[in-house]
């Protein structure tokens, strides 16, 4: 078997507010594959950014790594210095946001914003950083490349601009990308066009990418294996097709029944009651069983411990233990 | 090139509402100038005035109009180059302005630039500080730099370095033994200007030490507000996705710090500069009295005194095209910074 190009192993993030620590992620462990698209995949507040912000060391100041460690092809990210670290940013690592119409300077050409990072990391002249900027540009399916290399943020459409954000995420030979979440600040119609382009952009370069995102029909046309969080805390993990087709964890199973079906118009979609809690540290038990329709008493006592189903399946819910949730 | 255009167009925009701007302004000078003086006439003639002198001359200033009608011929006059005639002195009033300009102009520039350097230097490093003892420093030397009058810092500065330290002069542009020793050449009036253009060190060297004092006085607002103004904005910038981006990217620190934040934050901080300078003449009229600086603010406070009217509007006048310039010249400076502004 391969080695992972990136093993995060029990990693512990916390927040340190005005209102006391908040523990943002507690053990989340998994692997990314080379060559493979990888979903993370949670609501909002699981700690899905954290955990992609964490891999490139751009956590808020109020956060704190306080356990775990990040390995990318080998290397602990979290003790070399903060010069490698910079050579891996955009080097090897490179990271696409929500909103490109916020992810991009104002103020600066794309030309001058790509020509700047290739430049920074490929150590090519300007002319060459240029040409390459604009095979990048034309890869993503860009017309008029020229136009748009000298163009500002706010004369593109936003689909455009996320355009050229994947073109600069894919400029300089990059074995990993972090794209969080993607899409979701884009029109639904350029939604699929633009997760289409990436994986075909991905496929071609051989890029291992993550995938983060609270949409699991966009994982699950996406993602060769992916991991559930909630709370902080891997509740599920595993190849795609095996959590869609036996989903082992109750969390799971209500994202997916969230997913509108084509042809169920006029059924209510359903929703998992409550809320993510705001500091799941101080819970006892499951962080899960609070919501959860199988909640039983041991869940409020003892927190569950992953459960492997199979070689590339596992569950932290003691029904998956027991094989009951079906 | 569909930029440039709409760049064009906004600037055309900016200097016509320029235009309506200032033709306003002389519509409020003319009609409070013409209203506070109880008589203008016997103010002209001086206090032995008597009342068929006050008809003659009433009549000669077509006093004896009516107002809109004294309007229109004052509008008429000031477009000639003829801003009227000063009270106390009897000369031309543009020609008085002209004479005094110069002085006001040297110090007024060289307390901005003092001002906008300091300021954004000041306002930058604050922020990468922030909340370190540097940053807290900064701060309550700028509350006491916008809060402090502008006279009592120019006496304060006058006893310690002159009376104290006696290492620099106590007022005036130049020295007064200067004039027989190395006279400086009057060719701009600037005296900075004059005495590079005629290689007169000696007097450059003099012309710098009289200007330290009164400039850093009247800098001392002026950098107070900007280095707040940028020390906010870079703050806010820097918190920006777009600024997350460049780290993600593996871009230098000080390339994200000084090109890609500072751009972003001196919009803003060019906008308080504009609105600066028009504390900065103001301020200048007491920094000039208290350096006894020949420039316009000692005119002015005179003139004000002696109810001067025509002098009094003439320079209000003249510092208002003064400062619609500067505030056109930053509207067309952000079109150039940012490129978004000439759509809005």
């Amino acid at each position: 078997m391969r080695d992972p190009i990136l093993r995060i192993e029990d990693l512990h993030i916390e927040f340190r507010t005005s209102r006391g620590v908040i523990h943002a992620l507690q053990g989340v462990t998994f692997d990314v594959m080379p060559g493979e698209i990888f979903g993370v995949v949670g609501e909002t507040g699981c700690g899905k950014t954290i955990t992609g912000l964490s891999v490139l060391r751009l956590l808020p100041r109020s956060a704190r790594i306080t356990q775990g460690n990040i390995r990318f092809e080998g290397v602990d990210l979290l003790k070399i210095s903060q010069r490698e670290m910079r050579s891996i940013r955009g080097g090897k690592i490179s990271i696409i946001f929500q909103d490109p119409s916020t992810s991009m300077n104002p103020l600066f050409t794309i030309g001058f914003q790509m020509n700047k990072v290739i430049r920074e990391h490929l150590k090519f002249s300007r002319e060459k950083a240029r040409e390459r900027a604009l095979t990048m540009l034309a890869a993503t399916g860009l017309p008029d490349v020229e136009r748009i290399y000298d163009s500002y943020p706010h004369q593109l459409s936003g689909g455009m601009l996320q355009r050229a954000m994947i073109a600069l995420a894919l400029s300089c030979e990059h074995s990993l990308l972090i794209a969080d979440e993607p899409t979701t600040a884009l029109d639904v119609t350029i939604q699929s066009q633009i997760l289409q382009l990436m994986r075909e952009l991905q496929q071609k370069l051989g890029v291992a990418m993550i995938l983060i995102t609270h949409n699991l029909g966009v994982v699950a046309n996406m993602c060769d294996r992916l991991v559930v969080l909630y709370a902080g805390r891997v509740v599920e993990i595993g190849e795609s097709r095996s959590i869609f087709e036996n989903p082992q964890h109750p969390y799971t199973r209500g994202l997916m029944s969230a997913i509108p079906a084509p042809g169920s118009r006029g059924n209510r979609l359903s929703a998992i009651p409550g809320n993510v809690p705001i500091d799941p540290g101080a819970l006892k038990g499951c962080v899960f069983a609070p919501r959860c329709a199988f909640v039983m008493p041991r869940c409020l006592k003892e927190s569950p411990v992953m459960f492997h189903l199979s070689k590339d399946h596992a569950s932290t819910c003691f029904l998956a233990e027991r094989g009951d949730l079906f | 090139m569909l930029m440039n255009l709409q760049k064009a167009e906004y600037i055309l925009r900016r200097l016509l509402t320029s235009v309506f701007v200032l033709l306003g302004l002389t519509v409020i000078t003319f009609f409070i100038a013409r209203v506070v003086p109880s008589n203008a006439a016997a103010l002209y003639i001086g206090p032995k005035a008597r009342p068929e002198d006050i008809e003659r001359v009433t009549k000669l200033l077509g006093l004896d109009k009516p107002l809109p009608v004294q309007y229109l011929v004052y509008m008429r006059d000031v477009l000639k180059g003829d801003w009227g005639t000063s009270i106390s002195s009897k000369r031309p009033v543009l020609q008085e302005i002209a004479s005094r300009f110069p002085a006001t102009f040297e110090l007024l520039c060289t307390a901005m630039i003092i001002a906008v350097a300091t300021g954004i230097v000041v306002g930058v490093i604050s922020a990468q500080w922030q909340g370190k003892w540097l940053d807290i420093l900064v701060r309550a030397a700028s509350i006491v730099g916008v809060s402090v009058p502008a006279f009592w810092l120019g006496l304060l500065l006058q006893i310690l370095f002159f009376r104290n330290l006696n290492i620099l002069p106590l007022s005036g542009r130049v020295d007064s033994d200067l004039r027989f020793t190395h006279p400086i050449m009057v060719t701009t009036g600037i005296y900075l200007i004059d005495a590079i253009i005629h290689q007169n060190w000696v007097a450059l060297k003099d012309v710098c030490l009289h200007m330290i004092l009164p400039a850093l006085t009247l800098a001392a607002y002026p950098a107070s507000l900007i280095a707040r103004m940028t020390r906010a904005t870079m703050l806010e910038v820097q918190s920006q996705d777009y600024i997350r981006t460049a780290r993600a990217y593996g871009l230098k620190e000080s390339f994200i710090v000084y090109i890609l934040a500072l751009k972003n934050a001196i919009s803003p901080t060019l906008t308080v500069i504009g609105l600066t300078l028009a504390y900065a003449l103001t301020g200048s009229f007491f920094v000039e009295i208290v350096f006894n600086w020949p420039g316009l603010g000692m005119f002015t406070v005179r003139s004000l005194l002696n109810l001067d009217y025509p002098a009094i509007m003439g320079i209000t006048l003249f510092g208002a095209i003064g400062y619609v310039l500067i505030n056109l010249l930053v509207d067309i400076v952000q079109t150039w910074i940012d490129p978004r502004i000439s759509l809005s």
